[in-house]
């Protein structure tokens, strides 16, 4: 799995501030973000649009200057000295980066040229990320006649030629439709299983955060906002929601199911008593028991787990899911 | 990689994507002969009257150059809608995320763009022979040189400019501005001889004048002459220039 014994970061980044000069307007995309990336991990941005993931992501990748502070990616400073950046990391932008009329097999060959490799080795290589890819067959095909998923595919596969211990994709499964989308997942595990790959991606797609990342940094308005892995950040800052409806008493079975262990919040709304509790798995036992204890009419009970959404809504006071840009 | 097998990667890849659009055979091919085709009777008409200043039945050694020109302002000079093609369908951005050298990535465009510039004027010139063009063979020769020159120079301005604008609505205007002055005040048509101080002073201030003159003195065999010696020199200058320009617009941090 990840092989996060290695003690030095694959990123460092500190204070990186980026503003752009929009007509006669300054635009603050990134203002001041920390953080470190371990080797082998799967690490999100997650965020709405405009948070500010591609233009860090920009950064880090050596295409765009920071207005303020520093980053070390695969141990090479983006401001000292880029080509050793380049030379050991991949990207694969938001929308992709090949021309419609080249054919699969000779970009992925003239991309890893471009790293170096000699031309037997590329050939060799291209056909290799084809299989790994499912890009078998279309070898010869120009670009332009692939689907969405084949196409994303090859921009992946460009992005991975030269084999680069850390790879950066921006949104790499949006137009997607959920097969492929699951497809991707598959391959982005195994890249970092396989290969011990470093996998930084930025979305604004919950379910992709919480199922592929090892860890998350929440980004909002050009800020970090919260960091950790998914369990973590869902327990930390949103406790599970467990309503009971009940046939008796409400208000007798609020005082009495108020003595819950984990308790954040109870509320009674006509015949449910909902509560807010940490650890709802073990709240749910004590519940059930105290209820039959005490008699109360239960007659339905639900418990609905946090979500990355309710995340980014205590943190943010607006819902992802509403507000993607 | 080294500068030069980049430049030539991508100049192959460049190329190859140009061979295979089925327009570059009809447009690029065709141009030049259609050129002839359509003035080349204007033109026998026109020099066998001995218009002043314009010696007769040398009218083709006077023509050429500036058809020669007219190609290279309506080639090259608008090859920087291909780099903006290229940052909307981000492969330019692609490229830049490798270790490739930006100069490379600039070369190896501008090479291509030569080539093609070169393969026309071959074309050109074969059809005026067919026409009646007679000029010595060294002439032909420094033909192309000046042609190379040009293109270097008009490719790396546009793939510069074409960086800086973005988009192609503004830079098809702004190129179009640029063009057409430069073309009329070279004296593509007509010789600057006749023309009044004024319109004589504006065109001194353009560089394809010199390299107009400096292209007929060649055609005329006159090799030793100044008009060869100063065309070449501004060719040459004017490519420099524009190389450093567009290196410079290529390496921008932030492009």
């Amino acid at each position: 799995m990840s092989a996060s014994g290695a003690a030095v970061p694959i990123i460092e980044a500190t204070g990186l501030a980026h503003t752009f000069r929009v007509g006669g307007r300054q635009v603050e995309a990134v203002r001041g973000v920390d953080f470190e990336v371990r080797p082998g991990e799967i690490i999100g941005f997650l965020g709405p649009n405009g948070a500010g993931k591609t233009t860090t992501m920009r950064i880090l990748t050596t295409l765009l200057k920071p207005t303020a502070g520093r980053a070390v990616v695969v141990g090479a400073d983006v401001g000292a000295d880029p080509g050793a950046v380049r030379r050991r990391i991949g990207y694969v932008a938001q929308s992709g980066g090949t021309d419609g009329n080249c054919r699969v097999a000779e970009e992925l060959v003239t991309q890893a040229r471009l790293y170096g490799i000699a031309k037997q080795d590329a050939v060799r290589r291209a056909a290799d990320l084809c299989e790994r890819l499912d890009l078998t067959g279309l070898a010869d095909r120009p670009i332009r006649t692939l689907s969405g998923g084949q196409r994303r595919r090859t921009d992946i596969a460009l992005g991975l030629v030269h084999q680069p211990p850390l790879v950066f994709l921006d949104e790499p499964s949006v137009g997607l439709d959920p097969q492929s989308r699951s497809d991707l997942w598959a391959h982005i595990r195994r890249l970092r299983d396989d290969l011990d790959t470093t996998v930084f991606l930025s979305t604004h797609y919950l379910d992709e955060a919480d199922t592929l990342c090892d860890r998350i940094l929440v980004m909002n308005h050009g800020r970090i906002i919260a960091e950790g892995t998914p369990d973590a950040l869902k327990r930390r800052i949103s406790g599970d929601v467990i309503s009971l409806t009940l046939g008796g008493d409400a208000d007798r079975a609020k005082a009495v199911l108020a003595e819950c262990p984990g308790l954040d919040e109870i509320a009674v709304s006509g015949q449910t008593v909902r509560l807010t509790a940490r650890g709802g798995e073990q709240a749910l036992v004590w519940l059930l028991r105290t209820a039959d204890q005490a008699d109360l009419d239960l007659r339905s009970v639900n418990i609905a787990r946090p979500t990355l959404d309710d995340v980014f809504l205590a943190l943010t006071g607006s819902s992802l899911k509403e507000n993607p840009s | 990689m080294s500068l030069i097998p980049a430049s030539l990667l991508i100049f192959t890849r460049q190329m190859r994507l140009s061979l295979r659009s089925p327009a570059w055979p009809i447009i690029g091919l065709f141009q030049p002969a259609l050129y002839l085709a359509f003035l080349g009777p204007l033109l026998v008409r026109v020099a066998g009257a001995g218009v002043d200043g314009l010696p007769a039945g040398a009218a083709w050694r006077f023509f050429v150059p500036g058809l020669l020109i007219q190609l290279g302002l309506f080639g090259p000079l608008f090859a920087g809608l291909s780099i903006i093609a290229d940052l909307r369908s981000g492969v330019f951005e692609r490229m830049r995320v490798t270790p490739v050298s930006r100069f490379a990535l600039l070369a190896g465009r501008v090479m291509r763009d030569t080539v093609v510039l070169l393969v026309q004027t071959a074309v050109l010139l074969a059809v005026a022979y067919a026409f009646g063009l007679r000029a010595p063979v060294a002439g032909l020769l420094l033909m192309f040189l000046f042609v190379a020159a040009i293109a270097v120079g008009l490719s790396a301005l546009s793939h510069g400019l074409g960086l800086l604008v973005r988009q192609e609505e503004s830079f098809t205007p702004l190129l179009n501005a640029a063009a057409i002055p430069l073309l009329l005040l070279s004296g593509v048509l007509l010789p600057m001889t006749l023309a009044p101080q004024w319109l004589d002073i504006l065109s001194r201030l353009t560089p394809f004048r010199y390299v107009i003159d400096g292209m007929r003195s060649a055609l005329y065999g006159d090799y030793g002459s100044s008009a060869v010696a100063v065309g070449a020199g501004v060719a040459l200058a004017t490519a420099a220039c524009c190389l450093a320009l567009g290196a410079r617009l290529f390496a921008r941090r932030n492009a």
